[in-house]
């Protein structure tokens, strides 16, 4: 698999996503600057976890406005694949890949640690790693993790099987004591119409080495990694 | 000629701010505030002298950075 990885001013979980695709592909993905404005080839495009532009304006506002996000939205609209994480996750909404919006957590605060996510829809290039129903351990870092959309969009959502992972309990069970940040039916990530976009809040790249504490995450790299080879 | 853009968050979306707001106008005692929603205000220095040219401008400017239409709600004034 070839995968580049966006870097944005303020963005901080670069290296770690990095490293996590290098563990899985064997060799160091491409970093690629936002003043760039065309993209090597590439399957995997990230969009690394941060605080781009330092949230200015709306969380991903100013990045998705950077010259590189019009090569990644075409890389997109040819079904070529985007992984969003965090502040990659605002950003892609920013940019019009995913539909929704990201508000201020529900409780006001910055939300930091493990959480657990029941796998939605492990059909999927960037889920075929686990199987549905899985719950796994992933942290979150965010202040704007709130998912929004219409009554509308959430049930296309649901209907179309675009929740890929949900906040849940450790047992599995959904609900709002689950929910770290308030948003709409406990989502934490979701994917386009087309499947090849996924966004979450949670970082897998966190929990993907056992140094970390953890690898719940990698499979999402190795699967990519298997979905491309 | 200058413009004010007053963005506010739509009716139904959650403004945990404004709510924590309203809570700390109650602690220091202002009674019988039924409810707060914050936003925010974007002036801008524009070189159009034309007020419809201005407001067109200014209407992209709120579409395509300024406000997440998804969320906000945007009005844009044109002060001469």
């Amino acid at each position: 698999m070839k995968a580049g990885v966006i870097v944005f001013p303020g963005s901080n979980c670069d290296r770690d996503v990095m490293v996590a695709l290098e563990q899985a592909t064997g060799r160091p993905p491409a970093a690629i600057w936002h003043r760039e404005t065309v993209l090597p080839d590439l399957d995997l495009v990230v969009l690394p976890g941060g605080f781009s532009y330092g949230d200015y304006l709306r969380a991903g506002a100013m990045a998705a406005q950077s010259p590189i996000m019009r090569a990644v939205v075409a890389h997109a609209e040819a079904g070529r694949h985007v992984l969003g994480i965090c502040n990659g996750f605002q950003i892609a909404i920013e940019a019009g890949l995913l539909p929704g919006a990201l508000l201020r957590n529900a409780g006001l605060h910055f939300v930091c640690r493990d959480v657990w996510l029941r796998v939605e829809n492990a059909a999927t290039p960037f889920t075929r790693g686990y199987r549905g129903g899985d719950v796994i351990r992933v942290p979150v870092a965010h202040h704007d993790g709130n998912y929004f959309a219409d009554p509308e969009t959430l049930a296309r959502l649901r209907g179309e099987g675009r929740v890929a992972f949900r906040y849940c309990a450790a047992d599995g069970d959904a609900g709002e004591r689950a929910n770290p940040n308030g948003s709409a039916d406990d989502i934490a990530g979701i994917l386009n119409e087309r499947g090849n976009v996924l966004g979450l809040m949670p970082h897998p790249e966190r929990l993907a080495d056992p140094a970390l504490g953890g690898t719940d995450g990698r499979p999402m790299f190795t699967a990519l990694v298997e979905s491309f080879a | 000629m200058k413009a004010r853009v007053h963005i506010t968050l739509k009716d139904g979306v959650l403004d945990p701010q404004g709510k924590a707001i309203g809570h700390a106008l109650g602690n220091l005692g202002f009674d019988g505030v039924n409810g707060v929603r914050q936003g925010k205000v974007i002036e801008l220095d524009l070189a159009a002298t034309d007020r419809g040219a201005a407001e067109g401008q200014v209407e992209q400017m709120c579409r395509r950075l300024l406000a997440n239409t998804v969320i906000e709600n945007y009005k844009i004034e044109l002060i001469d």
